[in-house]
């Protein structure tokens, strides 16, 4: 066999890894591998992305739309520093991802030689796994595990550097085996079958049960066991932001979002149920608010992949560790089919006032400037359920996320752990690249949207057909709301004197948009929707909104404030 | 929660960086780490990490679980002081003149059971195994005779209950 280059052994592990597609920027250190892309144009698809920070959230995009692990590519220094942020918000919101960065040659390692960073140093605490290779031989085994690692078991991102001299190397009889074990790592951990019935017992015996998924539901690909089980068990189920699109947002046992900005009923009856039975999620802190005030009267079940995650934050009575496509399997013959119809009312009866006091207010608005809520609205009314929604970090976020209806699994993608601004332009291109099929709607803050606004230079050439709708109220207004709430309206650096986004993007050659009257808000949106390609919408809303229900940070979630 | 000291044994692959990534997990939650020491085991490639900190249950109960999460990271036990037999190792360099002028320190060399390790025309170095109480103890009474170096090592500990790891490493 002909002795290939290890940068042609990168790509070909890349190929037998599945992957059809690479999020990238070329630079000095990685230039071999760049240079093998170019011959293998027909078998992977490189989208240039303008900035390194880009090709990680758009390869989080990918992933959360595709299931599949997202592949970013960078080079060495400021090429692979650029990625970190993308990369510990895939840590915290455990999404599949494998970043490739190029070194400098293994001789100048530790000479400060041009563009070298310790990259491997730099993101050990937000990886799941990295290495740094310095041997073309080594290449093919661990591409094969960083593969393996990220995408088993909690997903998460695996860094791969590899120094040039690797790159250029060459070796003999190359081959691929795709890694099925590492002998000190068990993606899933075993579980005790005896726990799953006394799981059982504790739900049949509870009065007032309370289900909260997270994201673990969609990772495990378990939805429809997750359907099963709300369905025979007639327990209440509110979701996580990351959770979300699980099951559908009319489904009759979703009773809405818990934590912050969450839904009044599933938060104030936490405190109230006398079981909580936690699915894939993590008791985020803007999940539990207060911890020593949340869940106090209750038992509670926690389903978990990862066994760092239990009793972390909440201290559970029952454990069921593992795979929760399994064990949700598993558990459904030990429960009984009931209905709670009087407990499910009180979360109708309290979602009732919520609507009362602020969703009718902001989402039927009838005058004044127009809210972040009457666009998701409009949105909704022009869509049928199955749009992916991408939104950023912020006041518009938390107003998407509420309001969005949802009929589809993997439909809402956002950066929930790290609140990483500037997110959602680049992982809405992923997103679309992931699952062409769909509609994919980004819903930016004027904040955030800088933070990225380049990434249009990538959505234009690649024709990527992401419908952009930026929420502009001129603030970055959820720390606007905490300065009005907390810091007696001192709006210190809040306030955004913003470009013309609409000229900014036909500067792109993308159509776009601007709306600041209600009676044009459902034109413009079904203009956007129905527009062939790329589309910016800037739509003006009111300045000074606040986004409620609230927890106050430190408050207890029975707390929450609706005003 | 009261705190405590604990000796937290890890058993890892034979990797570049994962010193890097457990101490990590410590810097993570600002924890200490009062004593850190690290080789190869008794088994072939496989290292292990000794770490003492002083922290309280519960924290000690999550790091363990964070660290065994690493994937190269095979197993990891804690133990409290009175689950392990723990040493460490000083030695201590003094002027070899004191020895001849000072009798008391060939007295203190014995009563504390150290051993001379060395000895030059210019100076000796003794060294001392047991217990942190014990090497500081020999410590203070040499300091005043003008000690020219000191250093101690970290930890090193077996637990008093059989932690076979050849055993673990089958089964994975």
């Amino acid at each position: 066999m002909k002795k290939i280059s290890g940068a042609e052994a990168i790509i070909r592990c890349l190929i037998s890894e599945g992957v059809d597609v690479l999020f990238g920027y070329p630079g000095g250190a990685i230039m071999p591998v760049y240079d093998e892309l170019y011959k293998f144009q027909k078998e992977i698809n490189h989208i240039l992305v303008r900035h390194e920070q880009g090709a990680t959230h758009a390869a989080q995009g990918y992933a959360r739309s595709s299931g599949k692990v997202g592949v970013a590519i960078a080079t060495s220094g400021p090429g692979a520093t650029n990625l970190v942020t993308g990369i510990a918000d895939a840590q915290i919101d455990s999404t599949p991802m494998v970043c490739i960065t190029g070194q400098v040659a293994s001789y100048l390692l530790g000479s400060d030689a041009f563009q070298e960073t310790d990259i491997v140093g730099i993101s050990t605490p937000v990886t799941k796994w990295n290495y740094q290779i310095t041997k073309a031989s080594e290449i093919s085994e661990i591409i094969s595990k960083a593969f393996f690692i990220a995408r088993t078991g909690r997903p998460g991102p695996v860094l791969i550097d590899i120094t040039k001299d690797a790159q250029f190397d060459m070796i003999e009889n190359f081959e691929y085996k795709k890694c099925e074990n590492i002998r000190s790592y068990s993606p899933v951990p075993t579980f005790d079958k005896s726990i799953i019935s006394e799981a059982g017992k504790l739900i049949n015996e509870s009065t007032k049960p309370l289900i909260v998924w997270g994201q673990g539901v969609i990772l495990g690909n378990a939805e429809s066991e997750f359907k099963d089980f709300v369905e025979k068990s007639g327990i209440p189920a509110a979701w996580t932001i990351l959770g979300v699109s699980a099951i559908s947002t009319n489904h009759k046992l979703n009773v809405g979002m818990v934590g912050m900005h969450g839904n009044y009923g599933p938060n104030v009856l936490t405190n109230d149920c006398d079981l909580l039975i936690a699915i894939g999620m993590r008791f985020d802190d803007r999940v539990t608010g207060d911890l020593k005030s949340y869940a106090k009267q209750a038992q509670i079940i926690h389903f978990e992949i990862d066994p760092a995650e239990v009793d972390k934050n909440v201290k559970v009575n029952i454990a069921v560790i593992g795979d929760v496509k399994q064990t949700l399997k598993e558990i459904l013959p030990h429960i009984k089919k009931r209905s709670h119809n009087s407990w499910v009312r009180k979360f109708r009866e309290l979602n009732k006032i919520e609507y009362d006091k602020v969703i009718d207010k902001e989402y039927n608005k009838q005058s004044g400037g127009l809210s972040m809520a009457e666009v998701i609205k409009s949105i909704n009314e022009n869509t049928d359920g199955n749009s992916i929604l991408v939104t950023d970090v912020g006041q518009h976020q938390m107003v998407a996320c509420r309001y969005m209806n949802f009929n589809k699994s993997k439909s809402n993608i956002t950066s929930g752990g790290l609140g990483t601004m500037g997110f959602a332009l680049p992982a809405a291109l992923g997103a679309k690249i992931g699952d062409p099929g769909r509609e994919v709607i980004a819903v930016i803050g004027d904040g955030g949207f800088q933070m990225t606004i380049q990434e249009l230079g990538t959505i234009f050439q690649t024709s990527s057909s992401v419908k952009i709708v930026i929420l502009n109220n001129e603030y970055l207004g959820m720390v606007r709301q905490w300065q009005q709430l907390f810091f007696d309206k001192r709006y210190a650096s809040t306030e955004m004197t913003n470009p013309d986004f609409v000229t900014i993007s036909k500067g792109y050659f993308i159509e776009s948009k601007r709306v600041s009257k209600r009676k044009d808000l459902n034109s413009s949106i079904r203009k956007m929707l129905s527009h062939d390609g790329p589309y910016l919408l800037e739509v003006c809303v009111e300045k000074e909104e606040n986004v409620f229900p609230m927890i106050p940070s430190g408050s207890s979630v029975s707390d929450i404030r609706l005003e | 929660m009261k705190k405590t000291t604990y000796t937290i044994s890890i058993y890892t692959e034979n990797n570049v960086g994962l010193l890097n990534r457990v101490s990590a997990i410590f810097l993570k939650r600002h924890i200490n780490i009062a004593s850190i020491t690290s080789s190869e085991s008794e088994i072939p490639n496989i290292f292990r990490f000794v770490i003492v900190v002083n922290v309280n249950k519960e924290q000690v109960v999550k790091v363990v679980k964070q660290i065994e999460k690493q994937i190269e990271v095979i197993s990891v036990f804690y133990h409290t002081d009175k689950q392990t037999i723990f040493l460490e190792t000083a030695l201590y360099k003094v002027k070899s003149s004191s020895l001849f002028e000072e009798k008391q320190i060939q007295n203190m060399i014995k009563d504390s059971r150290a051993n001379i390790v060395t000895v030059k025309p210019d100076y000796f170095v003794i060294e001392k195994t047991g217990w942190r109480v014990e090497t500081e103890d020999l410590y203070q009474k040499l300091k005043p005779y003008g000690l020219l170096q000191f250093v101690r090592s970290g930890r090193i500990s077996v637990s008093k209950k059989s932690m076979d790891i050849s055993k673990i490493l089958n089964n994975k």
